[in-house]
């Protein structure tokens, strides 16, 4: 029975790593429709941005947060206004090609870059520190890891709702061409948003490299999940992405303690039941 | 007389292959109401899509303050003092009223014209302030949309059938509203498919047909016949 | 007075018909005068050539950009393998089954991932292929993760010669093109097809037509879902052996394939034949580099996805106004009977 609660906290755990990977890819559709499948890749990018920013100045991973954080947001911002805003459109081809063409880019110069052997951003005593909780061994990293989730999510919930940022990301998506004549420039909105996105994505990937070995293939799998955690929560609701990457977690933990192998299968068969019964996911925003 | 406020020379607007004006001249002075008339496709809309910078132009076609603004994006007209009531009111539906009201503040601009000044002059929205804008009536969406052109303290402002989908009460609500708006120091045009409610309130007008200028004048000197063959297109 | 005559062909389109058609011939001939290597090379674009036209009928036409493809290209290439291990079936037996098999599933997958609208849509075909990998790599039976390799006896039930084999994959390969194309082309001259073009221009305007737009994209998901089976089933057929990675890999099957179509030009039938000849020249000349090629690939893409959305192919027939796949109708005006 022990062991059952175990999975399940620690699949909680879990689940606010995912719900990071999916805050950025749920932000960005939220104000511009954009599906980013290049978005895993960006999560590894950032990873390994960490690598080498530990590695030159030695620093631990979260002091390197500093310096990964800004530059994955200005990449964010150039990469839109540079790029992606040219695709945008009733059109949905050119976005999904080109952040597909991205992915592959992306992928070839990590491989390039760092080469295909694993690597994994060294955190110290507090990848192996843990908590007594009534009998249960709560591991310090993915409980941190699980709180700077929550926090994320609700800086984001507070930029979006209560900042005049949030009115202008939330009056562009609703009605661009008004919203400009209101005096947003779409484009540097848009920019804006894949900058928050992209910070998003580094705090992901700082701490994704932190849990686990990581190489340049692994964005795919990234995106999967964090596409898993937006669509079971509900698209457009940041909370119930936070929901749906718990529930993706606690599915995965579930699985690997029947059978290791069926780690990965039990979450996406946790999706595609969601998506059978709950085609909206389980928190849809009813706000439209 | 003073240079105009807002200037079109030769005005040519396009929708890929579709060219939807032909050479539109206009001028509108500060402190006029100049209406505009026209049916259904006869280029009202897309007038005011290029000039709000919606639609993009020649450059020096459209001249405001002087400045050629036709290749400016809506955003930059925007700061320049242009503001629009839009057909059909657009409100941004996951907005309460007042994050409506407050997004036409964003340019910023100094003027009589704040947050208590809009409440003052229709209270209901204050009441209701913290509702999705969506759950007003028809009539109080359009003093939203008012409300919000007018929070940017434009010297021009552009009103797109604002009387279009709504009780006639609350049109004469509003139409009643006007003069007090204009005379703040603004500068109005004004959209109509209702030729005589435009003309009451408008001290010039101009009659579009096909995408071209059939008519312009002064309101007082115009008969009802004249205008009627303008806006129709029915020749002697 | 002039005859007005409406017609699809023109004269492009003949010259191009009898060119393609002693092309075939030449082809067919191959195993006589290629060597082994290029033999092989060409099954291998034939093969391509049919994955790019399944997925451009898909994405281009039907407007489901999926880029899980792979699911059922590892499908129909573990079938061969189940098939003839497990039931003693004859090889080009188990790909046609495996064919069916791909069918009869696709339709429950399409019940679920319809539910998701354009790019998610895309996404949720590739959790699907990861189910598929997945799945596939828990078949112990199968050799789980490591995979297995087509057994001797099976591989000499095609033929007892290595050049027999050779001949017989390679004019498989060949067949399977000639097959898909001569399909996608019949199926978009039909009514129905024409009602694909209609759901890619307008979705609203289609379903004003009285078309079942929900019905059609499943039928076209159905059919190339089973295509795509039988063509991963040639694929492994070549390979003689398997793995749940090489079978579900998204770069081989997938972003390959998409490459090939866009740099062609997605949305016409001609875009993913060039899109095949440039794919496979670029990769014959740069493949030493590796990474760096693969980098150039997907800028390239970029490149032609923002600048020349419709592909080279695009380019050449706005230049030439060419169709060698005659799908629309013209008119042509006819002045020799001039004053009859």
């Amino acid at each position: 029975m022990m062991e059952w609660t175990n999975a399940i906290v620690q699949g909680i755990l879990l689940g606010g790593l995912y719900a990071l990977f999916a805050a950025g890819l749920s932000l960005i559709f939220g104000v511009m429709r954009l599906v980013n499948i290049a978005h895993g890749d960006l999560i590894v990018l950032a990873a390994y941005f960490g690598l080498t920013t530990t590695v030159l100045l030695g620093v631990h991973p979260f002091v390197a947060l500093l310096f990964v954080v800004p530059v994955m947001a200005g990449l964010g911002y150039v990469l839109q206004r540079g790029l992606l805003n040219k695709t945008l459109g009733d059109d949905i081809l050119p976005p999904l090609l080109v952040t597909f063409g991205l992915s592959v880019i992306i992928q070839n110069a990590l491989l390039e870059g760092y080469t295909a052997d694993p690597q994994k951003l060294n955190g110290g005593a507090i990848e192996t520190a843990s908590l007594q909780v009534g009998g249960l061994a709560l591991g310090v990293l993915p409980l941190l890891t699980f709180g700077i989730a929550v926090a994320v999510i609700a800086l984001l919930q507070w930029v979006f709702y209560a900042t005049s940022l949030g009115r202008g990301f939330r009056a562009v998506s609703d009605n661009q061409d008004i919203a400009q004549i209101m005096g947003f420039n779409k484009s540097h909105i848009f920019g804006l948003a894949m900058a928050l996105a992209l910070a998003v994505t580094a705090i992901a990937g700082i701490l994704l490299g932190m849990r686990t070995s990581f190489d340049p293939s692994v964005g795919g799998g990234r995106l999967i999940f964090g596409f898993e955690a937006v669509i079971i929560g509900g698209l457009g609701n940041l909370w119930g992405t936070l929901a749906g990457g718990v529930i993706l977690g606690v599915a995965q933990t579930i699985g690997a303690k029947i059978d290791p192998g069926w780690q990965l299968l039990a979450g996406h068969i946790a999706f595609l039941v969601v998506l059978a019964v709950r085609p909206n996911g389980l928190f849809p925003r009813i706000d439209h | 007389m003073s240079d105009p406020l807002l200037s079109l020379a030769g005005l040519d607007a396009h929708y890929g292959d579709f060219q939807a004006l032909y050479g539109v001249d206009m001028d509108v002075h500060a402190g006029e109401v100049v209406a505009i008339i026209g049916a259904n496709g006869a280029g009202k809309t897309t007038l005011m899509r290029s000039i709000t910078g919606l639609v993009a132009n020649q450059s020096e076609q459209i001249q405001f303050h002087g400045q050629p603004i036709g290749g400016l994006r809506a955003d930059q007209v925007a700061y320049l003092g242009l503001a629009m009531v839009p057909e059909g009111r657009q409100l941004f539906p996951s907005l309460s009223v007042e994050e409506n009201l407050l997004v036409g503040g964003t340019v910023g601009r100094a003027g009589p014209w704040t947050l208590a000044k809009i409440y003052s002059m229709f209270p209901i929205l204050e009441e209701r302030r913290k509702q999705k804008s969506t759950s007003l009536s028809g009539g109080q969406q359009q003093m939203v949309a008012i409300g919000r052109a007018l929070l940017s303290n434009p010297d021009l402002i552009l009103f797109d059938e604002i009387s279009l989908g709504l009780a006639p009460v609350i049109i004469g609500d509003i139409y009643k509203a006007l003069p007090g708006i204009i005379s703040e120091g603004m500068t109005a045009m004004l959209v109509e498919q209702d030729i005589s409610r435009a003309l009451r309130v408008s001290s010039r007008f101009y009659c579009m047909q096909e995408g071209r200028v059939s008519l312009e004048g002064r309101t007082e000197d115009v008969s009802r016949d004249e205008i009627t063959a303008a806006y129709f297109g029915v020749s002697e | 007075m002039n005859a007005r005559i409406v017609t699809r062909a023109t004269r492009a389109s003949r010259v191009a018909m009898i060119i393609g058609l002693l092309a075939l011939i030449v082809l067919a001939a191959a195993p006589w005068w290629a060597g082994r290597a290029d033999l092989r090379l060409m099954g291998e674009i034939f093969l391509y050539l049919s994955l790019a036209c399944l997925w451009n009928l898909m994405a281009g036409y039907a407007g489901l950009v999926s880029v899980g493809q792979q699911a059922f290209v590892g499908f129909g290439g573990y079938m061969l393998f189940a098939l003839t291990i497990f039931g003693g079936v004859h090889p080009i037996v188990a790909i046609l089954i495996g064919g069916l098999l791909a069918a009869v599933l696709s339709v429950p997958i399409a019940i679920l991932i319809f539910r998701l609208r354009g790019a998610y849509f895309a996404i949720g075909t590739w959790v699907v292929a990861e189910v598929f990998r997945l799945s596939f790599a828990q078949a112990s039976a199968l050799g789980g993760g490591s995979g297995s390799s087509l057994p001797v006896g099976v591989v000499k039930s095609l033929s007892e010669s290595r050049s027999g084999r050779e001949a017989l994959s390679y004019w498989l390969a060949l067949g399977a093109a000639v097959v898909v194309i001569g399909a996608v082309y019949a199926f978009l001259r039909t009514r129905r097809g024409l009602a694909l073009t209609a759901i890619r221009d307008s979705e609203i305007a289609a379903s004003g037509l009285g078309i079942d737009i929900w019905r059609t994209k499943l039928e076209v998901y159905v059919v190339t879902s089973a295509f795509t089976a039988i063509v991963g089933g040639l694929i492994f057929l070549q390979k003689l052996r398997i793995s749940p990675d090489a079978a579900f890999s998204v770069n081989d099957w997938t972003a390959f394939v998409i490459f090939i179509v866009v740099i062609g030009g997605i949305g016409t039938l001609e875009g993913p034949i060039i899109g095949t000849l440039l794919f496979f020249a670029l990769r014959e000349t740069l493949a030493d580099y590796g990474t760096i090629y693969l980098i150039a690939l997907g800028a390239v893409a970029i490149v032609v996805m923002l600048k020349a959305p419709k592909g080279v192919w695009g380019l050449i027939r706005d230049r030439y106004d060419l169709e060698l796949f005659p799908l629309s109708y013209r008119v042509r005006v006819d002045s020799n009977d001039k004053g009859a």
